[in-house]
């Protein structure tokens, strides 16, 4: 293999070192949100987009550098390498970061939790780590980047410390985190294959027997998945989400969670080399799952940064469904379907990273604005606050996977490649993947429905509280943020096939394949090999631009001059209030009711006469209670077994010694 | 080199090892201070006749060392302490004395299957002596185990370290001067501290039992 000049590895590098300084340069005057809020988060901005060109030039040029630095551990120096599957997610990291980052300089306000300035190194820490994590080229680096991540995001996740359910929270996270990274630890661990050299280098040349290649795929499914937020490992996502502050719940949801991707991808496509196909079944399987049970989990949510947070499992489903499919085709020799189900994949990841945060820093705009978070006490705010509704339309739009926006391209993507199921070789398989379509397509309509709640409970109707109509609009720096979102999305849909092009290095990276194009036209997206189907979101833009105009050309023609305002009609009842309109709950009860056995309800529905009735619901996973609070058990009783060793004693202390003294001089004795 | 000379040694390290019975066996607290002095004796005989046959000067002024300190002061030192605490017995040892015994003659077997390969690679012509050397750092650990009172494990504490010295005497006559000095410090520091810590016990707990301690760990 060659050595190029690493310029854009050393790029990279400068960059994520620069976003250490700010970070730094942030603890020069903690307390000032000027300072930290406005300047600095903004250069951190602009350091975002450099690495996104970064990332976009070394996608396009295809080619790979490395680089090794005189750091780390003895006989293990740092190795880094910026690879075409590295700087896909580097790009992802860095446009989606840029906007966020805006964002952030307009967001923090004094005597919020955590010092901006504080905050400010924390945040690009986090940045930095991500980035770090992307180039690594060896285990240890990675693991260190890993970690970083991890505690840095605790750190974020815990800025408002002084609320128990945040501390709480975090402390799941920070849990969850640490048994991932131990998983992660132990694959690596079976990946280097006895040679105890722990590069990548020398894990793809290690030749594993495919027992031990399971086993190493199965441990980094968990620790990955634990961090994307996979069914049943998720129940850290929907609480540490929700607490952070907006840029940071969007930074994690929207990039942090793709590094988790990134790392099953690196690990089973590169490290491993070629998987067995029946690997792919298990990311399949809990794929849907996760699908399933996040969207309708978010349908029934009434904060509306929990229901985003159970969207983003949603969505990682899908992404974990498409990684599945790649390694199901990859292994049955089906190269070029492969290579479409990886291209869905990463589009995905990518459109996910734009939709999430944009939404998610929607939501942190509504927060400030009204302090409020319940969807119960929102609405009509789209005459307070035209910008965030419109911005936040576009995301709601894309993640509902409606055409011409980007949440459709991938997964019609990814349905396109379920549709290669019936040439898998393998019996019962080929007859089951439709079904795992349905339940894509059921998830995806679900998604639209869920959006609708959305979208509809906090800024369509009218202000369910009075204290609404005080709610203003977000400043400069938040509209810039969310506006580059926006535009990201609105890109990613119009020109899929320019994305599909650019993807096309990493499935020859990782596959050997590309998506071939059908047809020679730069609009129409043709990937499918062998079937004439095709998708153009131009013309869908056009159609619908060209219908709406037509249909509003022809309401003014029709009723000018005719507009008459009238009251809307009571039903008889009455006085029509504000709180009339359809709730969050209302909204999501025919979901919570078809599909009650997946809900653990609790309801407290008040007396007939009572004269201040309460109506209560809460709604909790089951999986608390049927895995992880036996778990907890189960742990607390073997710790209280193993506290027995602590006697209270000095002598039988001094006996745990002399005996350890005893066994192991017999030990040297007897060897 | 005088053949009664490697006698005399010879007999200073079974003198040690029963001296070290003895005080595995002994319940009397004085007594066993008394015969940790002993200990101390023998221990700067062997040392004066090792340095006396090997012309290693450095030796004398261990024995010096080992005169001053354990012979005379720090003997002394827990007399008094003994007689300002008014202990003199060990109450009843979790162990009897029998098996303590018979567990004692085990550890010694042991000990001199541990010492074989170490003999083979010593130089030295006190090798055969590294056995007794761990007998009697393994024995006073055991004494420590077995009793209940603070002040007969510090004693039993001293008297391994004794055993560390008899051992690093035989083995490599001595260790170097900086080492054996620093040891003697910690030593020195070790039982004035614990002395403190006596007292504070006592204060605590009107007793110097050690079972009264049993309380302080986290929950039951």
């Amino acid at each position: 293999m060659s050595f190029p000049n690493p310029t854009l590895l050393i790029g990279c590098l400068a960059l994520l070192c620069g976003w250490g300084v700010i970070g730094l340069a942030g603890l020069l005057r903690p307390g000032s949100v000027r300072w930290a809020g406005n300047i600095l988060f903004t250069l951190g901005a602009a350091l975002g987009l450099a690495l996104a060109v970064l990332g976009a030039v070394s996608l396009l040029g295809g080619g790979t550098e490395r680089l090794i630095l005189p750091v780390g551990l003895p006989n293990l120096p740092m190795h880094l390498r910026l690879d075409p599957l590295s700087s896909v997610f580097l790009v992802l990291l860095g446009a989606s970061s840029a906007g966020i980052s805006v964002f952030a300089g307009g967001y923090f306000r004094p005597g919020e939790g955590t010092l901006p300035g504080l905050m400010c190194l924390q945040y690009h820490l986090f940045l930095a780590s991500m980035a770090l994590l992307l180039l690594a080229d060896d285990a240890y680096s990675f693991l260190v980047a890993w970690e970083v991540m991890a505690l840095s995001s605790y750190f974020l996740v815990v800025s408002q410390h002084r609320i128990p359910e945040i501390r709480r929270a975090g402390f799941i996270y920070l849990v969850m985190a640490h048994i991932g990274a131990l998983a992660i630890l132990l694959a690596f661990g079976v990946m280097q294959g006895g040679s105890w050299l722990f590069t990548f280098h020398a894990m793809r040349a290690a030749h594993l027997t495919p027992g031990w290649a399971a086993a190493a795929f199965l441990l980094a499914l968990f620790g990955f998945g634990m961090k994307a937020g996979l069914v049943p490992l998720h129940i850290w996502l929907p609480e540490a989400h929700p607490a952070a502050p907006s840029p940071v719940s969007a930074l994690m949801s929207g990039v942090m969670l793709k590094t988790a991707v990134y790392g099953v991808l690196r690990v089973t496509l590169d490290l491993l080399g070629h998987p067995a196909w029946w690997w792919g079944l298990v990311p399949l399987a809990l794929g849907l799952l996760t699908i399933v049970y996040g969207v309708l989990f978010a349908a029934v949510q009434t904060d509306m940064k929990r229901l985003l947070a159970y969207s983003s499992i949603e969505n990682m489903g899908i992404v974990f469904t498409g990684i599945g499919l790649t390694i199901l085709f990859d292994g049955a020799g089906m190269p070029v379907v492969a290579a479409l189900a990886l291209v869905a994949t990463l589009y995905q990841c990518m459109n996910h990273a734009f939709m999430k945060s944009l939404l998610f820093l929607g939501t942190g705009s509504v927060l400030h604005a009204t302090g409020e978070r319940n969807l119960g006490r929102l609405g009509g705010l789209i005459h307070r606050m035209p910008w965030v509704a419109w911005l936040t339309l576009i995301g709601v739009l894309a993640i509902a996977g409606l055409p011409p926006l980007n949440g459709f391209v991938s997964e019609w993507l990814l349905l396109q490649s379920f549709l290669f199921a019936d040439r898998l070789p393998h019996a019962p398989v080929n007859l089951l993947l439709p079904m795992g379509a349905a339940l894509v397509a059921l998830g995806v309509a679900l998604a639209g429905y869920v959006m609708v709640k959305f979208f509809g409970v906090i800024f369509l109707g009218r202000a369910r509280e009075a204290t609404l109509a005080r709610a203003h609009d977000c400043g400069v720096l938040e509209r810039i943020g969310l506006a580059w979102l926006a535009l990201g999305c609105v890109l990613l849909g119009l020109f899929p096939l320019q994305v599909v092009h650019a993807l096309g290095a990493v499935t020859q990276q990782l596959l050997g394949a590309a998506v071939p194009q059908a047809v020679s036209v730069w609009w129409l997206l043709a990937p499918v090999p062998g079937r004439a189907v095709s998708y153009g979101p131009l013309v869908f833009l056009t159609a619908i631009g060209a219908v709406v105009g037509i249909a509003m050309l022809a309401v003014r023609l029709t009723y000018r001059q005719r507009v008459r305002r009238s009251p809307a009609w009571d039903c008889g009842f009455g006085a029509l209030t504000s709180r009339m309109q359809d709730t969050a709950e209302g909204f999501g009860q025919p979901i919570r009711h078809l599909f009650q056995p997946f809900f653990a309800i609790e309801r407290q529905l008040p007396a007939p006469e009572d004269r201040a009735p309460r109506y209560h619901i809460e709604i909790r996973e089951r999986i608390w209670s049927m895995l992880y609070e036996p778990l907890a058990r189960a742990v607390q009783r073997l710790a209280d077994l193993a506290s027995r060793v602590q006697q209270g004693r000095i002598s039988v202390y001094l006996f745990y010694s002399f005996a350890t003294l005893l066994v192991l001089l017999a030990v040297a004795l007897f060897r | 080199m005088l053949p009664w000379g490697q006698q005399l040694l010879d007999m200073c390290a079974a003198l040690l090892l029963l001296l070290s019975f003895a005080m595995l066996s002994q319940r009397r607290i004085v007594t066993l201070v008394n015969l940790y002095a002993v200990q101390g004796a023998v221990l700067t005989a062997a040392t004066l006749l090792l340095a006396w046959r090997t012309g290693e000067r450095h030796l004398y002024l261990s024995a010096a060392l080992t005169i001053v300190l354990k012979v005379t002061f720090l003997p002394w030192l827990l007399r008094r302490l003994l007689r300002r605490l008014d202990i003199y017995r060990d109450s009843e040892p979790r162990l009897n004395v029998t098996g303590t015994m018979l567990v004692g003659l085990l550890i010694v077997v042991f000990a001199f299957a541990l010492a074989q390969p170490i003999t083979r690679l010593a130089s030295t012509s006190t090798r055969s002596a590294i056995g007794i050397a761990i007998s009697v750092v393994l024995l006073a650990f055991l004494m420590m185990i077995t009793r209940r009172k603070a002040v007969a494990q510090v004693v039993g504490f001293l008297s391994m370290e004794n055993g560390v010295f008899f051992g690093a005497m035989s083995a490599s006559y001595g260790m170097p001067m900086v080492v054996e000095l620093g040891v003697a410090l910690d030593v020195l520091i070790a039982v004035l501290v614990l002395g403190v810590f006596f007292f504070q016990i006592r204060e605590q707990f009107d007793s110097l039992d050690l079972h009264h301690l049993e309380s302080l760990k986290e929950h039951d």
